[in-house]
């Protein structure tokens, strides 16, 4: 408790906020200050949402407009494609953070790097696995998807995409301090992907055929779990390695 | 122990030591692979349902095993690496990449030519040689990424922390894509199904198994030396010993 004595002095001279922040007041913090930035420049977000529609526009033109054809392949059509455009954003995750240096005071804060790093990767789920999950169902309907596993599909790309975030964001962050780093991010955390695409899929399909589908979500529960545990301390030790490197 | 431990760590004992070692691991690797070899290509019975194609079993079981192993040990020295700051440990993750990576396209290869035979097909999505794909994009992964850094030092520490991720989700993979492969099992022929081996076929097999094992050691062996004088090139020691062979 000695370092919090010159802490308070400063906080005396200088009244800004909370004296002494705790690891919730800079968790909020970073939540609030992503979800700004993010917010008010609006193309990151849309960008993925309109990268989603325009690939699920090019199955039909490519394979068929056959709507029964369409129904076969839209659950895998909808989580693959669903997947690459959360890939996409993956790159801009740290890459604005790492540019004007904030990522370093980032790195620097007294709180845990992991559970700030927690918080960027929310708000970006937030904005872009979300956002996502919620739109799938109207591209369900232009694949003619059949009715009743719209539900599901929704349920499982959001939680889905939690773990895709989380996952990504250990490659975001390996790759941050390369100059080009795109086409090796989608390298190291495409195979890392595929227990997501499987159980994510499986579940519209196990929905369509009229399975249950509670188990292919709890398994998808479950990889989030895991990815909750492990992702933030890998996510926040290739940060350091990115900004020391 | 941990005298012993850090005495391991020194690169100039490990060269020595190696030196010692590695002549070892190449005898016991050229014999068990040539015994294995023979016997199994030459003496074993054939399978009454596949005939004599099965033989490439000898080649594509030790390779996919080593493919498996090699992973592991490469994330176990990433580990080391990472906690004890280790060099030799890096420089042994870093030769251990290209050599995992090629034998697991040995272990895919030979089973798409063994698909031939057996299944009339070059490839099968199989749960088996999906996950085996995969780890290859794994192991392309590593390899990529300790490339792709200017600095030793980062590049030596992103490629442990992948190879861990790595090695966490290798298990989750094998068992989803498993459990994919289950419920869309296309109606044809398994291997699994394949009645349990006799003993003078499951014999070579381990025997090859083992020379791959030593094959691989003595290669690790032999390529952490390379990576060590060429790393440490600036070092006193280094220097007397190449100035010795000139």
């Amino acid at each position: 408790m000695a370092r919090a004595e010159p802490r308070r002095n400063a906080a005396d001279m200088a009244p800004i906020g909370e004296p002494d922040g705790g690891i919730m007041v800079a968790v909020r913090a970073t939540l609030r200050r992503d979800l700004v930035l993010l917010l008010r420049g609006r193309g990151e977000v849309l960008n993925p949402l309109v990268f989603f529609a325009l690939v699920i526009t090019l199955f039909p033109i490519g394979i068929s407009p056959d709507p029964e054809l369409l129904a076969t392949i839209a659950p895998g059509l909808l989580w693959v494609a669903a997947l690459l455009a959360a890939l996409l954003s993956l790159d801009g995750l740290f890459r604005g953070d790492y540019e004007d240096g904030s990522l370093e005071q980032l790195l620097l804060a007294p709180q845990p790097l992991p559970a700030l790093a927690l918080a960027k990767v929310a708000v970006h789920w937030l904005l872009t696995g979300l956002p996502l999950a919620l739109m799938a169902p109207v591209l369900g309907i232009m694949l003619s998807l059949p009715a009743g596993s719209y539900l599901v599909l929704a349920l499982s790309l959001a939680l889905g995409s939690a773990s895709l975030s989380l996952i990504g964001a250990i490659g975001a962050a390996l790759t941050v301090g390369l100059s080009r780093g795109g086409v090796l991010l989608s390298l190291l955390v495409l195979p890392l992907y595929i227990p997501v695409l499987i159980f994510g899929a499986g579940a519209v399909q196990a929905a369509i055929q009229g399975a249950g589908v509670s188990a292919h979500l709890a398994i998808l529960g479950a990889l989030l779990a895991v990815a909750l545990i492990f992702a933030p301390w890998a996510i926040a030790a290739s940060l350091r390695i990115s900004i020391n490197g | 122990m941990w005298a012993f431990i850090h005495k391991l760590g020194s690169p100039k004992w490990f060269y020595a030591i190696s030196a010692r070692l590695s002549p070892w691991f190449w005898a016991a690797a050229v014999l068990l692979i040539l015994a294995g070899g023979a016997w199994g290509l030459a003496f074993a019975p054939a399978d009454y349902q596949q005939g004599n194609s099965f033989r490439i079993i000898y080649v594509h079981v030790p390779a996919a095993f080593l493919a498996q192993s090699v992973f592991v040990a490469m994330a176990a020295a990433g580990f080391v690496f990472m906690v004890w700051k280790i060099k030799l440990a890096d420089m042994a993750a870093a030769v251990m990449a290209p050599l995992g990576a090629g034998m697991t396209f040995v272990a895919l290869f030979s089973g798409a030519v063994w698909g031939v035979p057996t299944w009339g097909t070059w490839w099968q999505w199989d749960a088996r040689l999906t996950s085996m794909l995969i780890l290859l994009f794994l192991y392309v992964g590593v390899i990529a990424l300790r490339g792709a850094f200017a600095s030793r030092d980062s590049a030596a520490r992103a490629a442990s922390v992948l190879a861990m991720v790595g090695v966490i989700n290798i298990p989750i993979i094998k068992y989803s894509v498993e459990w994919w492969y289950t419920l869309h099992q296309p109606a044809t022929f398994s291997v699994t199904s394949r009645p349990a081996m006799p003993m003078e076929m499951w014999l070579p097999l381990l025997i090859m198994v083992l020379g791959f094992y030593c094959f691989f050691i003595a290669v690790t062996l032999m390529r952490t030396r390379s990576e060590i004088l060429r790393r440490e090139s600036s070092k006193r020691w280094v220097r007397e010993l190449i100035g010795e062979g000139r």
